[in-house]
């Protein structure tokens, strides 16, 4: 059996908000099939007594001192947005939907 | 004489003495890109006006005898997941395409203050995922040596500018071999710092706890000068480490390594790797004992299992990093007609403006990620994670670095890798450092016989230690040069104008 479905992946697609096509999905699921049969093995190799390593140096909770400094204007901010206005960006409607 | 083959190293001593100007080696390096870049297609952008601006800037600073930094003056290229103020920044996507940053990454700030002067950003795969550049957007870049060839991935255009003699340094960044895999199909130099050892700040995230910008060069001490510039604690970058940086440019002129210890690692070499390559890399380590080392051969178990686990942890990681492509803020957007919503504009914009190796790893992340499948996927790999600090912990208690291939073939043909495990596979030997954090390095160590293409000799330093690499690096580059009479880059083709 696969490990993954056409139907998984038009899931996940819409999880990861992509648009994809039929054909897409077709050859999407074929090859995360393949790949996932390929990295399954990761399990393996470890015991229950192993523990996760999620980043290669143990640091935790930086902070910088608290204090006002220069940062970008608005304008700068602004100014790789596909739509702005008034000073904002200016996004398509988000209201009206599902 | 200075030209565009001297080393950086030789530029810098050109520029002190005053033999020439940075401007007329920033015209010089300009020059030969316009000559062969159109067969190369190293750069995606060329910033020629700010360059002999920056250029003009180190020449009057060094007319004024104002201090100057070794690398003041010389020309340097920039690969595109890196900001600069104001230059296109693609980083090889649709997805950023017209986008010119408002801030300098931090690399890039350190660049401009210590006066190396950025000729303009080269070509990568898309979001630097790939071994190739075949994923960029912008088309592959060629590699000098064969021009039907890849330069490698993901930074294949720094490297393919510096074997190609378009600049003399470049900057690239490893998440899995990106700077090391190119080093080695070029024939040239390239150096993964430690994690943590050069900020992030500003360069376009693909799996934070792997990502990692570094020097490439032709030559070890290039690299190591390169590598002082860029590398320092930024508090900017909550992950970058907090202590003196690596005295590399010491090292690499050691040229010492008499009764080091070489840990030959037993499972990067044999199966899969291509029999010139292997005979090359032997070559290497004959160097490094006649030159004193002693080999002894270490055994990492778990190396057998970290492509697996980087390709679950890097699609994890890019799953959720590549989720600030919204098309909200900046970058494109596809299908604005007034009419559609926000969620149905951003998938689209998405579809768009990502390739297909992009997807493929967002959706994989996001399974590995998902409820259900989380702790089978991603769970595992984060403990065969820590199982691959164990073996290099182990390892290095035997030895002073590590030593492999850097890539278990020379350059392939490009569009001959169609199947996309196939191509993981190139990542085999390199992927393990980036796991750890440690740091790596890549060096030429001769041709293979059967195809006459560049070799990479990996060389493995402890968390922090990267001044053995360059130690090592350098006194095998000497060693090696002695053996040939010349750099393995005058057996290149000469690239030509048309």
């Amino acid at each position: 059996m696969a490990a993954i479905s056409r139907d998984d992946v038009a899931h996940l697609a819409k999880l990861a908000r992509i648009e994809m096509s039929e054909a897409e999905l077709d050859h999407l699921a074929k090859e995360l099939d393949v790949i996932l049969g390929a990295v399954a093995r990761v399990q393996e190799v470890a015991g229950a007594d192993v523990p996760p390593t999620s980043h290669p140096i143990p640091v935790n909770n930086v902070v910088r001192e608290d204090v006002v400094r220069p940062s970008l204007t608005q304008q700068e901010a602004l100014s790789g947005a596909p739509a702005q206005a008034d000073g904002r960006f200016k996004v398509p409607q988000i209201l009206g939907e599902e | 004489m200075t030209s565009i083959r001297s080393t950086a190293s030789e530029m810098s001593a050109a520029l002190a003495a005053g033999t020439i100007t940075s401007v007329e080696l920033t015209e010089a390096h300009f020059a030969r890109i316009e000559d062969v870049d159109s067969d190369v297609h190293a750069f995606l952008y060329l910033d020629k006006a700010g360059a002999l601006a920056q250029a003009a800037e180190s020449d009057a600073k060094r007319s004024r005898g104002e201090a100057q930094s070794p690398l003041s003056g010389v020309p340097l290229a920039l690969k595109d997941l890196l900001t600069q103020k104001g230059i296109p920044t693609t980083c090889g996507s649709k997805m950023l395409e017209g986008w010119r940053p408002p801030y300098d990454s931090t690399v890039v700030a350190k660049l401009k203050s210590a006066g190396v002067v950025i000729l303009g950003k080269t070509n990568m795969d898309e979001f630097a995922m790939g071994s190739s550049t075949e994923n960029s957007a912008y088309g592959p870049s060629h590699n000098p040596w064969d021009l039907t060839r890849i330069p490698g991935g993901s930074g294949g255009g720094s490297a393919a500018a510096i074997a190609a003699f378009e600049a003399p340094l470049a900057i690239g960044s490893d998440t899995g071999g990106s700077i090391r895999q190119p080093a080695a199909v070029t024939g040239t130099v390239g150096v993964k710092p430690t994690y943590g050892g050069v900020s992030r700040y500003g360069l376009i995230a693909f799996s934070s706890s792997l990502d990692q910008a570094g020097p490439c060069a032709r030559t070890v001490l290039d690299a190591a000068l390169l590598h002082e510039v860029i590398a320092g604690h930024d508090e900017r970058d909550s992950t970058s480490i907090n202590a003196p940086v690596p005295q590399v440019v010491k090292a690499a002129k050691k040229l010492d390594i008499k009764g080091m210890k070489i840990g030959v690692v037993k499972e990067l070499q044999g199966d899969g790797f291509q029999a010139g390559v292997l005979e090359r890399f032997h070559d290497g380590l004959d160097a490094l004992v006649s030159a004193g080392a002693e080999l002894v051969e270490v055994s990492c178990p778990t190396f057998d299992y970290a492509l697996a686990a980087y390709y679950l942890i890097a699609p994890s990681e890019c799953s959720s990093n590549l989720a600030r492509f919204d098309s909200m803020r900046y970058g494109i957007r596809v299908g604005d007609d007034g009419v559609r919503g926000a969620e149905e504009i951003m998938n689209l914009t998405r579809h768009e403006g990502f390739g297909p190796e992009v997807k493929r790893r967002i959706i994989l992340g996001t399974y590995a990620l998902s409820s259900g499948y989380y702790d089978a996927y991603y769970g595992s790999a984060q403990k065969v994670r820590t199982l691959l600090m164990r073996d290099f912990n182990a390892a290095f208690a035997q030895a002073d670095v590590l030593v492999s291939p850097t890539a278990p073939t020379t350059a392939f043909k490009i569009g001959a890798i169609e199947d996309p495990l196939a191509m993981y596979l190139n990542d085999i030997a390199t992927i393990p450092v980036n796991m750890a954090g440690i740091g790596g390095m890549s060096l030429p160590c001769g041709l293979a016989p059967e195809d006459g293409l560049p070799v990479g000799f990996q060389i493995m330093a402890p968390a922090m230690r990267d001044d053995l690499m360059y130690q090592v690096g350098g006194a095998l580059e000497a060693t090696l040069l002695a053996k040939w009479g010349a750099p393995i880059l005058d057996l290149a083709p000469v690239l030509a104008a048309k």
